[in-house]
């Protein structure tokens, strides 16, 4: 491509300058110089015209005469438009006024100048002209050239299916077609392309055929575009017209050609398979064509044939090496490239030789060229990786692009580079690239990340610790609007990957106790996760009492209500958990205390609880108490290192009761805590109740409630005194604590169709109706919202009240925070922090960060070297947690891509066409019958995978139940029966086993569908289309 | 990699624009049917979102399903919305095509020109593109019906 300054036909602006004022004078003189010409008779086309009105009529002739003096053309209207002082919209209404009148005229010329000007106003200024569609037809029928062209230019932009005048113009159409006048029939070729119907396209086939031979190669070349419109519109047109269309592909005229091959490649978009046997013609093009929009055209054509016949491939290669090597069009050049890495990836030469071109465009000065050669990079990934790889450098020094596009682009081949080895620090860097980006870029960036790691159920995460930190942080860049995929990655995390759970808390324990996050909207969603996560794995939190802490603060008022009532239901769980808890050290310390008494009630509760562990569990938990009071955070620590410890432990632990005990030994379950925590609970949650929300105000109530109801029974009861009431108040807490470790599991998106329909339940086919009933429903979300809405002031009052109350009734609790600051200020993200991560790194266009960059660029491709590795996990220290994955369900279905039923027909003609009576029927017949086995076949992998999936899964659940009642069985998601949370190691790696054997196999099941979907070659070559002398 | 798949899949010219600084339409053509709010809210989408970029940005913008090519001269801005399939440098190649015919035509082309000869404008855009496929390239054949009709009128 010759890159030609833009100076050198350069629109001055200079010159609009000197123009304008001239403006006003010009049209004064021109608008006196028609009067003396209109006067004294002079001949101009025009006036000539006026006259001959004139003659016509005297009555009629006086007035047509006067409209047409006084009309203002359509450069008196841009004119007036560039001068007006009353402002545009009333100048157009103005003018669209006076219009409507002159439209009216009798006189053609008023009429059709009218019509110009409408047709200009509604072009640029978006008038409506759907209203003027009959005159448009009047001007269209017009014998004078002038004004049919305005006619048909005004028909082609307003005109639509819909317009009802679209009838009118068939007859007018056809004559215009087979007129002997070439700029008539260009006029009618051109509206026929902008506004052909199915109704059009099949009255006026039998003109267009007759076009496409004439001799007048002015109107045959419009001619073949338009046909493709009429291909569209009316396939079977096809059968008439495909004959002339490819003698026109035979054709030696450079003017036709460059039209048919434009036209053969939109159609070889839609259905390439249908134009193998033109083949030999587009080859014939390839070679000959000197004309580069040809080249590129053909190209595009063969970009779609060479997958369906290998023979083709080798065929072109050479001719197509040949234009990249000569050439000296950037265009040409570029569309080579893109067609050898699309299509003729299997001639190495010819990759090597692409790639070397990309590597020239990749470090181009032109940001065009960049731009493309980055995109050419992305079309080689699937099959030539080592082409990204080779120019690793340039791909990463564009992530720091000035142009946004750009460093999308590399960013996308940057992970596409990604692979388990080292997605660790790949992700790594570039979360530090996002922290100093604009925030478009920084959240193009998380949510690349957040894809690639999330791609087939975290495909390429090993270390979920890892993973569940790096979401933590990325909820804590202040750009971050990714929310809502953050909030959706949080719990399916939780969900599937139980040993991650422990982490998730901790990351989720980090979010919700920083309260200058609750300020940002963009996080609320992750928040609403992280309190999500916290309530529903509280047991392997650290330290319950933290969290209540963080759920309760004072700035949770800041989130919306649909979040409020997670946090609220998140503190229920915890303090029900505590409650248990608490109980349970109970039973343990009065068995110790009161010996054999106990024994008979804690059976009561726990009734395979072994008291042994019971009073391990309390000696554990004493020693711990004395560390408390000296020093807490050596105690945390602490804690987190037994918890370590105790991990493995806990997970083969059988027993769910069981894994109480150990859990008390890390935390302290006080009375005085206790008492502490309902006294709180009470205190904050009392003002909820005139909340207006009524989920917030339904869950705070309940809250209340309970609290009360424990308070009552709890707090006069020393420890020593435990009586019934007691046991009753545990009787409660159990059977809430027995709902909530019901574990929850991903559910299949299938998982609906394996629900067998009730009998009696009648369904529809059609949801149609539904739409009328809850037309005006609105989403919950927002309805929950609206209800706030006429309150709003009373709302924000009652807040600030609320604020108050909390601020001067109740100074304990604020000073209990800032204790708790105090006491852990090791976890708060203190809110100076923000400023010190932008001083760490300062914007982009910061010369000191120059050296920051290269030094982050070089790392880049430091760890991206390993790509060449082979994918090896190489630092193995743990094995990869087991992911819970619904190997049918979770996978996005592939969509078998169906053509249109009017592609189906045009091919289906244009194959009856070309193959002609011999083959025709065979391959018309046999081209539906092997889409049909594909398609079945398509059907038939997934089903089998289903029936063996579900095989395996009677197998998995029945072996270690046989074996091991209390091993969980691999389909806990299905039947959410997740009591036993105990697992015994050897069994976990054979599902683990099995569970990567499976994996590749159905990943490479799926790679060969995709594979047969891509290039059907086998059942193409079989075919007799291409006769071999052609080749 | 779905996005790529649907790379090669469509082309062809859907529309042209020219627009100038200020973001004032100056020609538009359409080459499939959009109703007049569909055009207004098309146009003010690309108008924001090409005009805010430099020349050190790239010629080449993703618009919901078009891609747009664009290419600045002076105080206007040609933009032409193609599908995805469309090689971007051939069609900055048309832009420049068409400028230099307008050119040749009006002699150091200018806004104004093309504002108030929009009927000759779209006469040469006619010959140049037919139902969104470029057929024909040669200045001479796509001015000839131009010279044509001035000298008739």
């Amino acid at each position: 491509m010759d890159e030609e300054s833009p100076t050198k036909v350069g629109l001055n602006t200079e010159k609009a300058q000197e123009w304008s004022p001239l403006v006003s004078w010009r049209s004064f003189v021109r608008g006196s110089a028609k009067l003396v010409l209109n006067l004294s008779g002079i001949e101009s086309v025009r006036e000539a015209e006026a006259e001959a009105e004139a003659e016509a009529g005297v009555a009629m002739a006086g007035s047509s005469i006067m409209e047409n003096l006084f009309q203002r053309t359509l450069e008196d209207l841009i004119k007036g438009m560039r001068l007006q002082l009353i402002g545009e919209s009333t100048f157009i209404s103005k003018a669209t006024e006076e219009i409507r009148r002159e439209i009216k005229s009798t006189d053609h010329h008023t009429k059709s100048t009218a019509l110009q000007k409408l047709a200009y106003l509604s072009a640029v200024h978006g008038v409506d002209m759907s209203w003027a569609c009959f005159h448009v037809v009047e001007v269209m029928s017009s014998p004078r050239f002038a004004h049919k062209r305005i006619g048909y230019h005004a028909a082609s932009q307003s005109f639509h299916q819909d317009t009802p005048v679209l009838l009118l113009i068939t007859n007018q159409l056809r004559k215009d077609l087979s007129s002997a006048n070439h700029f008539e029939v260009s006029l009618a070729l051109e509206c026929l392309s902008r506004i052909a119907t199915p109704d059009l396209a099949r009255d006026l086939t039998p003109e267009l055929f007759n076009l496409l031979s004439t001799a007048r190669v002015f109107v045959r070349k419009k001619a073949i575009a338009v046909v493709l419109r009429l291909f569209d519109n009316y396939p079977d047109a096809v059968r008439v017209c495909f004959k002339r269309l490819v003698e026109n592909l035979e054709s030696s005229d450079p003017q036709l050609v460059i039209a048919v091959i434009g036209v053969f490649c939109e159609l070889a978009a839609k259905d390439p398979r249908s134009y193998l046997p033109l083949a030999p013609e587009f080859y014939r093009i390839l070679v000959d064509s000197k004309n580069n929009w040809v080249l590129i055209k053909v190209l595009k054509v063969f970009a779609k044939l060479a997958p369906l016949e290998p023979r083709l491939g080798k065929r072109i290669v050479e001719p197509v090496c040949d234009n990249m090597r000569r050439s000296g069009a950037k265009s040409l050049v570029f569309e080579c490239v893109r067609t050898v890495l699309t299509c003729l990836s299997g001639y190495e030469s010819a990759v090597k030789l692409a790639v070397e071109k990309v590597k020239e465009l990749v470090v181009d000065q032109d940001p065009n060229l960049r731009y493309l050669g980055l995109h050419a990079l992305s079309v080689a990934v699937p099959e030539h990786l080592w082409a990204v790889l080779e120019n690793k450098e340039a791909v990463i020094k564009s992530l720091s692009d000035e142009d946004s596009n750009i460093k999308i682009e590399s960013l996308r081949l940057l992970m596409a580079m990604v692979s388990e080895s080292h997605v660790v620090d790949i992700s790594r860097v570039l979360l530090n690239y996002a922290l100093k980006s604009d925030p478009e870029f920084c959240n193009e960036i998380l949510g690349s990340i957040l894809t690639t790691c999330g791609r087939n159920v975290y495909e390429i995460v090993d270390d979920f610790d890892w993973y569940v930190s790096l979401l933590g942080e990325m909820a804590t860049i202040p750009n971050c609007q990714k929310g809502e995929e953050i909030e959706t990655q949080l719990v399916d995390i939780g969900m599937r990957v139980r040993d991650a759970r422990m982490q998730l808390v901790q990351v989720g324990r980090d979010l919700l106790i920083d309260p200058a996050l609750l300020g940002n909207v963009h996080l609320h969603r992750i928040l609403c996760a992280a309190a999500w996560v916290a309530g529903e794995y509280v047991e392997v939190a650290a330290n319950p009492f933290e969290l209540m802490d963080a759920l309760l603060q004072p700035r949770t008022n800041l989130l919306p209500p649909s979040i409020r009532a997670v946090y609220i239901n998140a503190a229920f769980k915890i303090l029900i958990f505590c409650l248990d808890c608490y109980l349970l050290q109970n039973e343990g310390s009065t068995s110790l205390d009161s010996g054999n008494l106990a024994g008979g009630q804690s059976e009561l509760f726990c009734v395979k609880d072994d008291t042994e562990a019971a009073e391990l569990a309390t000696r554990e938990g004493s020693n711990y108490e004395q560390d408390v009071g000296f020093n807490p955070k050596n105690t945390a620590e602490s804690s987190e290192d037994h918890s370590a410890e105790n991990d493995i432990d806990r997970v083969a632990s059988h027993d769910q009761t069981l894994a109480h005990p150990t859990l008390l030994a890390k935390k302290k379950f006080m009375h005085e805590s206790i008492v502490n925590l309902l006294n709180r609970i009470e205190l904050i949650f009392g003002p909820l109740i005139a909340n207006q929300n009524v989920d917030v105000l339904e869950r705070a109530q309940n809250m209340l409630s309970l609290v009360q109801l424990i308070k009552e029974e709890i707090i006069d009861n020393s420890f020593q005194n435990v009586d019934k009431k007691d046991t009753r108040v545990s009787a409660i807490i159990k059977l809430m604590r027995d709902a909530f470790t019901m574990e929850l599991g991903p559910v299949s998106t299938s998982a609906q169709g394996r629900v067998a329909v009730p009998d009696g339940l009648v369904l529809k086919e059609n949801l149609g109706d539904l739409q009328a009933i809850c037309g005006d429903v609105e989403l919950p979300s927002s309805s929950s919202l609206s209800t706030g809405g006429p309150h709003l002031a009373t709302t924000s009052d009652a807040s600030s009240n609320l604020l108050k109350n909390e601020e001067s009734g109740t100074l304990n609790e604020s000073t209990s925070l800032i204790e708790h600051r105090k006491r852990h200020g090791l976890y708060y993200l203190p809110s100076e922090k923000s400023e010190i991560v932008t001083d760490e790194y300062p914007p982009a266009n910061d010369p000191k960060s120059n050296s920051n960059i290269n030094d982050e660029a070089s790392e880049l491709v430091k760890l991206t070297e390993q790509s060449f590795l082979p994918k090896k996990r190489t630092n193995q220290t743990k094995p990869r947690p087991v992911v819970v994955k619904l190997d049918d369900g979770d996978v996005a279905p592939i969509s078998v891509k169906r053509p249109e039923s009017r592609d189906d027909s045009l091919s289906g003609a244009i194959k009856d066409v070309l193959l002609g009576s011999e083959t025709g029927p065979s391959m018309s017949q046999s081209n539906p019958s092997d889409k049909s086995s594909r398609k079945q076949k398509e059907k038939k992998k997934p089903n089998t995978n289903v029936q063996s999936e579900m095989k395996e899964n009677v197998v998995d659940a029945e072996k270690p139940d046989s074996e091991n009642p209390n091993s969980s069985s691999k389909n806990h998601g299905h039947t959410r029966d997740r009591r036993h949370r105990g697992k015994e190691k050897i069994v976990e790696g054979e599902e683990h086993d099995q569970r990567g054997k499976k994996k590749s196999g159905h990943r490479h099941g799926r790679r060969k569908t995709h594979q047969r979907a891509k290039s059907p070659l086998n059942v193409v070559s079989q075919t007799p289309v291409i006769p071999d002398f052609l080749l | 990699m779905h996005k790529l798949q649907c790379w090669i899949d469509k082309m062809g010219i859907r529309f042209v624009l020219m627009v100038n600084k200020q973001g004032q339409t100056r020609l538009a053509q359409y080459y499939e049917y959009l109703t007049l709010e569909e055009r207004r809210t098309l146009e003010g989408e690309i108008v924001r979102k090409c005009l805010a970029r430099n020349e050190h940005k790239c010629s080449f913008v993703e618009h919901r399903n078009y891609k747009i090519v664009y290419r600045r001269y002076a105080s206007l801005f040609f933009l032409v919305g193609v599908d995805d399939g469309e090689n971007e440098l051939a069609i900055l190649e048309f832009i420049h095509l068409l400028v230099e015919t307008m050119d040749r035509h009006f002699g150091n082309v200018c806004e104004l020109d093309i504002m108030f000869h929009l009927e000759k404008v779209h006469f040469m855009l006619e010959e140049m593109v037919v139902n969104g496929c470029i057929v024909e390239t040669s200045k001479a054949n796509i001015l000839t019906p131009v010279q044509l009709l001035d000298k008739a009128s």
